[in-house]
């Protein structure tokens, strides 16, 4: 039954949603409403790779982290929230999402996330239709997600479009930067949509840079007689709508990031040519489940990558060597991996697992995992600095966003679950579709009146 | 499928006949070809028989671990004594090894009886997911009870090593999938290997035969426009169906059939109580209409697979003794599953209901002790404590009852099978993994050593073969 999900969704991610844990509104403690608290006696996790520290403590001013880490002034009057028992995070960061685009994945009415019929491709923008009341949102922001960039999905073209970076704050503003980065299919599913192969799939990515290029070097001429001639047009030739060309300019000219799905060793060499033959691109690979195999070539042209932790099937026979010691032998060689999520019921929420199961892999004999601190840098600072906000949020380091999520356990742990998040220092409800349900059905059993009045 | 053309008169000759119902079968399905076989016109209840044979293990003893025995127990400091292909006794340090055990220090180190998956597509819907795998959905009418799923495995699907060597899983039933009403027999495997199915087929297994509820039937058929198209399509297909199944089986008790029917005996064995329903339903309505279906046709329901709103009637699938076999915290992909929550498992667990946690999933499998784990961890949340061992028991003997195993396996008893796991840690936690798996008490996977690693036909000389996974 899922089959067909699957398949579509092994493009791309599809992010949704997260359990509610956590209490629900009882458990937002009070901070005043400037955005300035402290949380004390927690073990502080930064999210930049390093080891966790006990009994440390974050000190955030006007929704920014002042400081974290062992030896944090608190100034006297801040708030002070005990976490005594507690860890805090950084709020997670997914890089590739659907979230803000679907309500549920299979009622095709609520989903934005593809248009098989659209007629625009790089130029969609998927920040027009982000809708942060999507049930999803709630259930993410839960499971201790703050931040994420939000992808369309390839339908028509190579080109899937634009993708924004988001905050999942209630009530938020939602879109944080649209336009973040274009996403473009190189692989298996690039190969369907550019007519059967990925020969064409070559052809029309070249091409279609190569009209981005030539738009943005138009200049309005003698031949301009009126306003409306002053607009560049396509040639007769082109393949590329006017809005598509335009949309792939920041591309070409290295000021949007390119994000490519491609999956198996050789098409990743093929991409890292391709960045040498347009070395303003600024490319990231999406997938790469067999990046272990090229990761030496990776690292030295400093691609960063967005791969699934735990993908270990030759699912397609672009990924027969998939294995889970991908993303820890990338990383080992060097290059800048964060988890992805490539699998329709693989939802953000499970960040934390997938995570924590890298970390358990780094005891197997011949697999090659993550420490527990590159773990979390792995769904904190690295997908944040890759959707190129790591200077904004992603890490508990001074000056950044004050993204907070306090759990009562180690993250990465199955047993834990966040019970207090904040989004620029503002804390946030945990309330969603499945804790409402959770506190109806405590008790299965109809008394006095039925659920409907509870 | 040339493969059939090879085992057929494999089949032939450990099936038994029907008692007292010696019928004409039809002549043909490649028959002519064997002309030395005699063609007996028999009736054969059993034509493609289990050929699995335990490997060789050598007498083991797990000396100092902590053990879930599977039935909800746990023993600090156990020790576990497989010999022969069977646990042999299972206690606390005072259990004594006797000569000539291979003794594995358990120091810190946890103990499972193999898990178990009682809903997988591995086989049916393999790895690489091509078209030419795609042999899970006979999506050709909405009721075909005549598939058998083990027709449809392919005993070289890479999915079976990840999920022994990630997952501990050491038994499955592999369902035909959800596009049907009524999709066809399962299969019971060993989690082992082998040349054909037949040699991985879980020995005496009853068949289950896969039903399913809501969107999925009504979509593939009423996208056809042919009936069912609705939910009330589906009940009155399916309802139909009973009623010539029931008729069709009372002419076979009576000996009355004058032509066999492959998918009224599939039905008629559902009403004879030989062959488990196992009924994909996600709605809690849908499965309380479902379980008055069963009553009106006389047949029972042993799980509800997929059951992410069984919360909302744990009362009623207790009073009816049906499991619901469920994911840990899967939610809102579709429209029917907009209701599940991370609570599902333990609030039915609160109630008194049979909790399994299932995978449907080529990676779901490698993980069920996590997702156990999960759901466990929110039921915490809310005040309902469920201890490891009661955990445990969600991914073996609970599968292994509502799949008519649990005298075999399922837990660690004297006399049953020696499927277990040694895991580095405790199973529970998102750090653990599989150290040593045992099938019948033979060694099949060793973290510590590849040539106990196994590789499907399919990896060899692939790139990957071979690595860890």
């Amino acid at each position: 039954m899922k089959r067909a999900s699957l398949l579509l969704a092994a493009l791309l991610l599809a992010g949704t949603a997260l359990p509610a844990h956590a209490a629900d509104a009882a458990d937002t403690p009070a901070t005043s409403p400037s955005g300035d608290f402290a949380v004390t006696g927690a073990t502080i996790a930064i999210g930049d790779g390093s080891a966790p520290i006990s009994g440390g403590a974050v000190l955030v001013r006007g929704g920014k982290i002042v400081a974290a880490g062992s030896d944090v002034a608190i100034p006297a009057g801040i708030p002070v929230i005990d976490g005594t028992g507690k860890w805090v995070t950084p709020g997670l960061v997914t890089a590739m999402t659907d979230l803000g685009l679907v309500d549920v994945g299979a009622v095709d009415e609520s989903n934005d996330s593809y248009g098989g019929t659209a007629r625009f491709s790089a130029g969609l923008d998927v920040s027009l239709a982000i809708d942060n009341d999507a049930p999803p949102v709630a259930v993410s922001r839960a499971g201790g997600i703050t931040r994420a960039g939000v992808a369309p999905v390839a339908a028509n073209a190579i080109f899937a479009g634009q993708g924004a970076v988001i905050d999942l704050a209630q009530n938020g503003p939602g879109t944080v930067q649209p336009r973040a980065f274009q996403l473009v299919e190189l692989g298996e599913r690039g190969a369907d949509l550019a007519g059967g192969s990925r020969v064409a799939a070559q052809a029309l990515l070249r091409n279609a840079l190569r009209e981005a290029r030539e738009l943005s070097q138009h200049k309005p001429g003698k031949d301009s007689k009126n306003a409306a001639a002053a607009e560049p047009a396509q040639p007769g030739d082109a393949l590329l709508t006017r809005v598509d060309a335009a949309a792939l300019i920041p591309v070409v000219a290295g000021k949007q990031p390119l994000f490519v799905h491609v999956e198996r060793a050789a098409d990743i060499r093929s991409l890292l040519a391709l960045g040498r033959e347009f070395p303003a691109l600024r490319l990231v690979i999406v997938g790469a489940g067999e990046g272990w195999r090229v990761a030496n070539e990776i690292a030295a042209a400093k691609v960063p990558v967005l791969a699934s932790a735990l993908a270990d099937l030759p699912g397609t026979f672009e990924t027969l060597a998939a294995t889970q010691s991908n993303v820890g032998r990338m990383t080992a060689a060097g290059v800048k991996v964060a988890l992805g999520s490539f699998y329709d019921n693989d939802q953000p929420r499970y960040a934390p697992q997938f995570a924590g199961n890298l970390v358990g892999l780094s005891r197997v004999p011949g697999a090659t995992g993550l420490s527990w601190g590159q773990a979390l840098a792995a769904i904190t600072s690295i997908p944040a600095d890759i959707l190129g906000q790591g200077a904004v949020f992603g890490s508990l380091k001074p000056g950044l966003a004050a993204d907070l999520v306090l759990w009562d356990g180690d993250p990465l742990e199955l047993s834990s679950a966040p019970v207090t998040i904040f989004i620029d220092g503002r804390p946030q409800s945990l309330v969603n579709h499945q804790s409402r349900l959770r506190q109806r059905y405590r008790h299965p059993g109809e008394e006095g009146l039925p659920k409907a009045y509870e | 499928m040339t493969r059939m053309g090879s085992f057929r008169t494999i089949g032939r000759t450990a099936a038994h006949v029907l008692a007292g119902l010696a019928l004409l079968a039809s002549p043909g399905a490649g028959m002519a070809e064997t002309k030395a076989v005699p063609t007996t016109p028999v009736w054969q209840e059993n034509p493609y028989p289990s050929t699995y044979k335990p490997y060789p293990g050598e007498p083991t003893a797990i000396v100092g671990a902590t053990v879930f025995d599977g039935t909800g127990g746990e023993i600090a400091g156990g020790t576990v004594l497989l010999k022969g292909g069977k646990v042999v006794a299972v206690g606390d340090a005072r259990l004594a090894v006797p000569d000539g055990y291979r003794r594995i220090d358990g120091t810190g180190k946890f103990v499972t009886p193999g898990v178990i998956d009682i809903h997988s597509h591995l086989g049916v819907y393999a790895s690489p997911g091509v078209q030419a795998h795609s042999d899970g959905n006979e999506a050709t009418s909405p009721t075909t009870p005549q598939v058998w799923a083990e027709h449809s495995v392919w005993p070289q699907d890479p999915g079976f090593s990840r999920a022994l060597t990630n997952g501990g899983v050491t038994s499955m039933q592999i369902l035909p999938g959800s596009a049907n009403l009524i999709g066809g027999r399962s299969v019971v495997l060993k989690n082992v290997y082998a040349r054909t199915v037949q040699a991985m087929k879980f020995p005496g297994a009853p068949y289950g035969m896969k039903m399913a509820c809501g969107e999925n039937p009504k979509r593939v058929y009423g996208g056809r426009n042919t009936m069912p198209s609705t939910r009330m399509g589906n009940f009155a297909v399916d309802r139909q169906a009973w009623i010539k199944a029931a008729e069709y089986r009372k002419k076979r008790a009576e000996g009355k059939l004058t032509e066999r029917d492959l998918a009224m005996d599939t039905m008629a064995d559902v009403l004879d109580g030989k062959i488990l329903v196992q009924n994909h339903c996600y709605r809690a309505d849908e499965m309380a209409q479902v379980i008055d279906m069963a009553k009106e046709f006389g047949y029972k329901v042993t799980a509800f697979h997929h059951a992410v709103e069984a919360y909302k009637i744990a009362d009623l699938l207790r009073e009816n003794g049906i499991c619901a076999a469920i994911w840990a915290d899967w939610w809102g992909f579709k429209m029917e599953a907009f209701d599940g929550i991370p609570e599902n498992a333990a609030l039915l667990a609160d109630a008194g209901a049979c909790v399994i946690i299932h995978s449907d999933d080529a990676n779901g499998i490698q993980r069920l002790n996590q997702e156990a784990a999960k759901a466990r961890a929110a039921g915490r949340r809310i005040g309902i404590d469920v201890s490891d061992g009661q955990v445990i028991r969600w991914i073996t003997l609970n599968p292994a009852k509502a799949l008519g195993i649990d005298k075999q396996t399922g837990s660690l008893a004297p006399g049953k099978m020696g499927d277990l796991v040694l895991w580095n840690g405790n199973p529970l936690s998102v750090y653990s993994r599989p150290e040593k798996v045992w099938v019948d008490g033979a060694l099949l996977f060793d973290l510590g050593d590849p040539k106990r690693r196994p590789v499907s036909d399919f990896e060899l000389g692939l790139p990957g073969e071979g690595d860890v996974k």
